[in-house]
């Protein structure tokens, strides 16, 4: 089924290093990743950002094909970002045509630009690749917890993410089965016209929305019969707690982040 | 007798690719007779789902192929949807499938599709009616009004209404009470025995399908360890045991005493099967 496919949370499950650390520290580690990249200006900072996130790669054994696959989508943003880059940079020109032309400076700012957007989007994949969704909302709302002084409802926030995480592979599963149930019936989402198909999706909508309605209707009273009444004095079956590995990645971060910064200075082109 | 619907070599593998990858399916040879009463029985997870999904054309094969009436379903775009007006299927739990505002245009959903007039549609639409019992002032109230039996009545009838040659359903008693378990059977029987139509019936409970069908079809872990008339089936009570099947009730007490020493024919499974064979044992008996 074509709807299964879509792996939304893009969570693959495993036991890695990276599996196991806290969220907490993977979402600051990201954090810190993304703060090198935009501090990176020239070949040995960026050679030191691949490496690290080439080894996290490898230890978290996400494989480098669920990665190619998940880069796919933001293909073409990398492309027209390289292109504008490459064209409208001003500097030493190489080579022209009409109103085109292309400078020295302009391709070392193509490469940097598409080698920033793709680690980016590289370190990103890769905590949630390895966190699972639930432990993500978990890890964000511990973060953002002093939020909570300035009347931010996190945990209201937290909760609901969770839940809506938690429901979109259960309402895939019914859409799909739904789908599947009319589709016996003779009913054609593939062909027709707009209008046809806006039609063709009644049958699918109707008994869709009153299977979340009931659903939704059923998890609040589920969640009153045992007492929910918002975050006030909650604990929570799984702590998060920092472990020293948890620690020594963060260390290595700040460590990153200086390298970086010192490479920068580095009397080299460009 | 005459094949209608047959699978060869099929195999299904759900998510390839992903970690999540899981084979369903392996090699399965399954084969429906026109007419017959066909029982499909396994384990939750065993793979009967995704096994009458490719009787319809609903999930394509990952592997092998699906024949109806000889000729292979994937042929072409149009011969999968015509195979669908020609194989009914109701899935488990279809109330949650219902969405007209009366339960009239619920039924009429499947024979519109199939580009039929208006009258024809009419005729079929009460006739499906009068199969599950609905009366007309349910006809013309909403379905979301109904009891939860009534209304898998009403989707049973949505199928019944395109008036398939082969029929099939999915644990179509799942979660109703003994009476409303009792009313479905009958009604399937009643359209069996109208239509002549060849019927497959999904369950996980012996008792129900033994009752009911003609043949069995037991399916486990994605395999079909064996079929037959229900009391060729029932004579591997030990293996159906592990399958976590069992055998109905019946033919539990007579395999008993089969090991207790007794010469008894142990594949019964009906009241008057059993009368039989304590019949015949006396006889015997008496004779020695
Ligand atoms: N859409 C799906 N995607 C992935 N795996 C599935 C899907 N549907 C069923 N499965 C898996 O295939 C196996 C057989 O399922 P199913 O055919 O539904 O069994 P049954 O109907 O006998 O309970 C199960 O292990 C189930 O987890
Ligand atoms: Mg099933």
């Amino acid at each position: 089924m074509a709807l299964k496919d879509i792996t939304l949370g893009q969570y693959f499950p495993g036991n890695t290093i990276f599996h196991r650390m806290d969220p907490r520290t993977k979402i600051l580690l990201t954090v810190a990743y993304i703060a090198a990249l935009f501090l990176c200006i020239n070949v040995p900072a960026y050679l030191l950002a691949i490496a690290v996130l080439a080894g996290a790669v490898a230890v978290s054994k996400v494989g480098v094909k669920a990665i190619v696959r998940g880069m796919r989508p933001v293909l073409v943003i990398v492309v027209i970002t390289g292109v504008l880059n490459l064209f409208y940079t001003p500097g030493q020109e190489i080579w022209r045509l009409g109103f085109l032309r292309i400078t020295v400076e302009g391709i070392w700012s193509a490469v940097f630009m598409i080698l920033r957007i793709m680690l980016l989007i590289t370190c990103t994949f890769l905590l949630t690749y390895t966190t699972s969704p639930i432990l993500l909302t978990d890890g964000l709302e511990k973060l953002l917890s002093p939020l909570k002084a300035i009347r931010v409802p996190v945990h209201e926030l937290a909760m609901m993410m969770s839940i809506a995480l938690r429901f979109i592979p259960t309402l895939i599963e019914e859409t799909d089965k739904i789908m599947s149930a009319q589709k016996a019936r003779g009913a054609d989402f593939e062909s027709g016209n707009l209008v046809q198909r806006a039609r063709a999706l009644v049958p699918l909508l109707v008994p869709l929305f009153i299977s979340a309605f009931r659903r939704a209707d059923e998890l609040a009273v589920a969640m009153e019969c045992r007492c929910y009444h918002g975050g006030e004095g909650r604990t929570r079956l799984r702590q998060l707690r920092f472990q020293s590995f948890d620690v020594l990645a963060l260390v290595l971060a700040a460590l990153l982040i200086a390298a970086v910064v010192l490479l920068g200075r580095l009397p080299l082109l460009p | 007798m005459e094949v209608i619907l047959e699978t060869k070599h099929l195999s299904h593998v759900y998510s390839t690719g992903t970690p999540f990858e899981r084979a369903a399916l392996v090699d399965v040879d399954f084969t429906a007779y026109r007419g017959e009463y066909l029982g499909i029985i396994g384990h939750t997870g065993s793979g009967k789902s995704t096994l009458i999904q490719h009787l319809n054309g609903l999930l394509q094969p990952t592997g092998g192929q699906v024949l109806f009436d000889g000729k292979d379903i994937w042929e072409s775009k149009e011969r999968t949807r015509q195979t669908r007006f020609h194989v009914g299927l109701v899935f488990q739990y279809p109330e949650y499938q219902l969405f007209e505002e009366t339960v009239y245009k619920d039924i009429s959903f499947g024979p519109r599709n199939m580009g039929l007039d208006e009258g024809e549609v009419d005729r079929r639409v009460r006739e499906a009616a009068q199969f599950v019992g609905l009366t007309e002032q349910q006809l013309q109230g909403s379905p979301f009004e109904l009891s939860g039996g009534q209304k898998r009545r009403v989707a049973i009838a949505g199928v019944i209404a395109m008036e398939p040659e082969v029929l099939i359903l999915d644990e179509p008693t799942a979660g109703l009470d003994p009476v409303g378990v009792e009313q479905i059977l009958a009604n399937i029987h009643d359209y069996h025995a109208a239509h002549n139509a060849t019927i497959i019936l999904v369950s996980h409970s012996m008792e129900e399908v033994a009752r009911t069908v003609d043949r069995l079809v037991v399916v486990n872990d994605g395999r079909i360890p064996f079929s037959g008339v229900p009391r060729e089936v029932f004579r591997h009570g030990e293996e159906l045991e592990r399958m976590g099947l069992g055998v109905p009730q019946m033919t539990r007490v007579f395999h008993r005493l089969k090991a207790m020493g007794l010469d008894i024919d142990p594949s019964v499974y009906t009241i008057a099967q059993a009368r039989q064979a304590v019949l015949d044992y006396r006889a015997r008996k008496g004779a020695r």
